[in-house]
């Protein structure tokens, strides 16, 4: 055997070994294998996308302009409370669009910049006169804000998915302030949906019994009645304050009434003070949230129930309130209980987001893709019918119009696709059902450049060259053609790969694949099998 | 030998006045495509137009006229039904450009537990789309076309001359309008999937023309004397036997994906069928006969 001949086929005889090993991890008969294979070999073959595993896709827009919205409220309701702490006389403070505007007695001016210089370094002042300021955040607090806020949301999301137990779900970035989110083989998505997007902002505030209003408040509206409610009120209330509801099931019934309460809209404390939050049963055996607080929150929860006995303090998360428990003694030790109608999957969701922390902005699914896995499971059946199917009609095809040079085609399809397989997993590339329509399309596009070659072969056999010279001809000269159109279809999968999504993408993967290692085996590997056949006999003709 | 084409002398140039009015009509029916899809009067897919599309799988055949006044009954007017597969799946998607806002998955849900209870059933897949992702995609398909098609003509142009580039963009625009221009009056879903496939025929249409390329620049090396006309027919008579075979056996493999594949991929194979024989056919009547454009100039050719 000539050499050249020895060397190419040994290289090809590599390759599809080294295929078989990477693509065995997508096969059944992995399982079969014994254990200490994984450890040598490659133990992951392809991914399997989100088409064909079933799962859970979702793009999230963060709201990066109400954290910015929020943190100017924050300042207001603190600076207004900083300014009465230290009774410096002040005539309204009020917040408009982003601008905090504060009037006052001229001889207070000066108490008031003071604090505003020294406490609120973020605030700075945009307009002012002799009793008056419009404070506004400074341009480089803003962009922070807004820049952060989609990092942050990422982490915060990351941290509930790692606790929610999805096996390597993906979350990342997307351009400016866009999260995806893909969780495969996930079986609940609803539930995943309300653990994503939840805000989940705990807060505590105080309720105002005292306030004469309350008396006129119904014991408990209708579950819709929510707005009407508050604007029947807007304009009886303080802006210190505002209404929240509590939301109360009939456990017979499953009548859904809210229970009005008129808290006072600064928070005492809030929930980035928290270190843990577990799930307990209680007496009746219905679960509630018991949190417990770091040492400063802890404090902090002390100074508020000492000062504040006998009142009730609201547990609101997301501006619904849970319960509201009256203090009745001083609470140290910084523990307290989220109970209210939890069943324990409820109390568990909770657990994970207040563990992991709560949105720094609202988020908003801009995009939802979810796909059951039967769903995949049928794709991938149908597919593969497909595939043996078109593998059988145009291996017959190539017999009856090529004979045996035609066998030899179908051989080289057989190889392209054991290669294509095996490069895939060898890449953990992501396999979807266009990337699976792709493969099938490199079976009928394979044979191409063998077509190519053979009907040079028969050009030049039929001009009357001998039958070693017709066949090293048509190699060449059908080279240039098989270059051009594979560097053509190699331009639009490239195309499809940059601006693709997900299935797309795959596509273009199988497809340019398909196409690069075409090039290979039309030119390495069929003129081998000639070359060899022609080392060891003359052909006189040639089967073609 | 076999051979379905035996030494042929089809007049591919004469009579291309005939095949370019044929395509002109095609290309007018994509373009009508394409001014319908700009103006949201087209079939699009929820991937481009925003909305919802849920496919649910009962445990009983279930009627379509009856879902459709259960989803009224949940105040869901507008949605499209279509029973898949089998008639007890089904797929109800709905265009609004604020699906994912009113939830519209739990609405159906909650429409088909109330009217039709004691019927089981299960959410297969559920698409949900703002519309700002469907305006980016529709840019980014646009794009995506404009590049390839300037790619190709790089490319063309580098291997032959610029007039093939020029002759071989235009047809492989031909081929995609022409399979857009059906898919628009078969009145089939405009997605993100079709434009894969009509990007994926643009690439094999024009491989299929580089192969009559390549045989036409070999014979313009070695027969200068003979006139433009009878080269460029007589390379394509030459290579009717390779672009025919290579066509079927790609059109072999796509009609199996067709009738064997499933639902998912159903139009995109229909697609690819389309392509393959638009592309071959381009490849013989259309791409060619467009290098005799400015008779002129395409003596440069012969001297090249």
């Amino acid at each position: 055997m000539k050499k050249g001949i020895r060397g190419r086929l040994i290289l090809i005889l590599l390759t599809v070994v080294a295929s078989i090993v990477f693509a065995l991890p997508s096969t059944p008969v992995y399982s079969k294998l014994p254990s200490w294979w994984g450890r040598f070999f490659p133990s992951k073959g392809v991914t399997l996308g989100l088409d064909l595993q079933g799962g859970m896709h979702l793009v999230l827009e963060v709201e990066a302009e109400k954290a910015v919205d929020n943190a100017v409220e924050r300042n207001l309701l603190s600076l207004k409370e900083s300014l009465e702490e230290q009774k410096i006389n002040v005539q309204s403070i009020r917040k408009e669009g982003r601008e905090i505007l504060l009037t006052f007695p001229p001889e207070s001016k000066e108490a008031v910049t003071k604090i505003i210089d020294t406490e609120y370094p973020s605030l700075t002042t945009r307009q002012e006169g002799a009793g008056e300021k419009v404070l506004i955040f400074r341009e480089s607090e803003v962009k922070r804000i807004l820049d952060s806020s989609t990092s942050q949301a990422l982490e915060t999301i990351r941290n509930r998915v790692d606790q929610f137990g999805v096996s390597e779900p993906l979350i990342q970035k997307q351009g400016a302030n866009q999260i995806l989110v893909q969780l495969p083989g996930i079986k609940d998505p609803q539930r995943a949906i309300e653990l994503i997007g939840k805000t989940a902002l705990l807060e505590f505030k105080l309720v105002a019994d005292f306030n004469p209003v309350v008396g006129q408040f119904p014991a408990q509206i209708e579950a819709e009645q929510e707005q009407n409610f508050i604007n029947e009120y807007k304009d009886k209330i303080s802006p210190d304050d505002q209404i929240l509801f509590e939301r109360n099931v009939d456990k017979e019934s499953g009548r859904v009434t809210k229970h009005p309460y008129l808290v006072k809209k600064r928070a005492v404390l809030a929930g980035d003070l928290l270190t843990d939050a577990r799930v307990s049963i209680g007496q009746f055996n219905d679960p509630y949230v018991s949190i417990t607080f770091d040492a400063a929150g802890a404090r902090l929860f002390e100074k508020v129930s000492e000062e504040n006995r006998n009142k009730r303090l609201a547990i609101v998360l997301d501006d619904t309130i849970y319960s509201a428990p009256v203090i009745r003694e001083k609470i140290g030790g910084g523990r307290a209980q989220i109970s209210g109608s939890f069943t324990t999957e409820q109390a568990n969701d909770l657990a994970i987001v207040l563990r992991a922390g709560a949105l720094p902005a609202p988020v908003k699914i801009i995009q939802n893709v979810t796909v059951g896995p039967s769903l995949g499971s049928d794709s991938i059946a149908k597919s593969i019918r497909a595939g043996l199917a078109g593998t059988i009609l145009v291996v017959l095809f190539m017999v009856f119009y090529y004979r045996l040079s035609g066998l030899l085609a179908d051989l080289t399809m057989v190889l392209n696709i054991i290669l294509l397989v095996g490069a895939l997993a060898a890449l953990n590339a992501t396999l979807t059902l266009p990337g699976i329509a792709g493969i099938i399309l490199t079976i009928g596009m394979s044979v191409d450049s063998n077509v190519l070659i053979m009907e040079r072969i028969r050009d030049e056999l039929r001009a009357g060259k001998p039958v070693r010279l017709a066949i090293d001809a048509g190699y060449d000269k059908a080279f240039s053609s098989i270059f051009d159109s594979h560097v053509t279809t190699l331009i639009t999968a490239f195309v499809l790969f940059m601006f693709g999504t997900g299935p797309v993408k795959g596509f273009a993967v199988s497809l340019s694949l398909g196409v690069i290692i075409n090039l290979f085996t039309s030119l390495v590997g069929t003129k081998v099998v000639y070359d060899f056949i022609n080392s060891r006999k003359r052909l006189e003709r040639l089967s073609i | 030998m076999f051979q379905v084409f035996k030494k042929t002398d089809i007049d591919f140039i004469g009579k291309r006045y005939l095949f370019f009015t044929l395509s002109g009509l095609l290309m007018l029916l994509g373009v009508v495509a394409l001014v319908q899809i700009s103006r949201g009067k087209a079939n699009l897919g929820i991937d481009f137009a925003g909305g919802a599309a849920v496919q649910l799988k009962f445990s009983q055949p279930i009627q379509i006229d009856d879902a459709r006044k259960a989803l009224e009954q949940a105040g869901l007017r507008d949605a499209e039904l279509q029973t898949v597969i089998e008639e007890s799946r089904l797929l109800i998607r709905v265009k609004k450009e604020d699906a994912v806002e009113r939830n519209i998955r739990e609405r159906i849900q909650e429409a088909f537990a109330k009217g039709f209870p004691g019927n089981e059933f299960m959410i297969e897949s559920s698409t949900e789309i703002g519309p700002t992702i469907g305006r980016k995609l529709q840019k980014d398909a646009l794009l995506a076309v404009t590049i390839s098609m300037i790619g190709i003509i790089i490319y063309i142009a580098f291997r032959f001359e610029f007039r093939f580039g020029i002759a071989a963009a235009i047809a492989t625009f031909h081929d995609v309008l022409a399979v857009l221009g059906i898919f628009f009056v078969l009145n089939r879903e405009i997605t993100l999937l079709l434009i894969t496939a009509l990007l994926t025929l643009a690439g094999y249409s024009l491989s299929d023309t580089v192969v009559v390329f390549d045989r036409i620049r070999e014979n313009l090396r070695t027969r200068k004397k003979e006139p433009l006309e009878e080269t460029i027919n007589r390379s394509i008579n030459e290579v009717l036997s390779r672009t025919f075979i290579t066509g079927i056996t790609t059109f072999l493999a796509v009609a199996a994906l067709f009738f064997f594949g499933g639902d998912v991929i159903h139009d995109f194979s229909l697609a690819l069928i389309l392509g393959v024989i638009i592309g071959t056919y381009s490849s013989w009547f259309i791409a060619s006969p467009l290098l005799l454009v400015r008779r002129s100039e395409a003596r440069v050719l012969k001297r090249a």
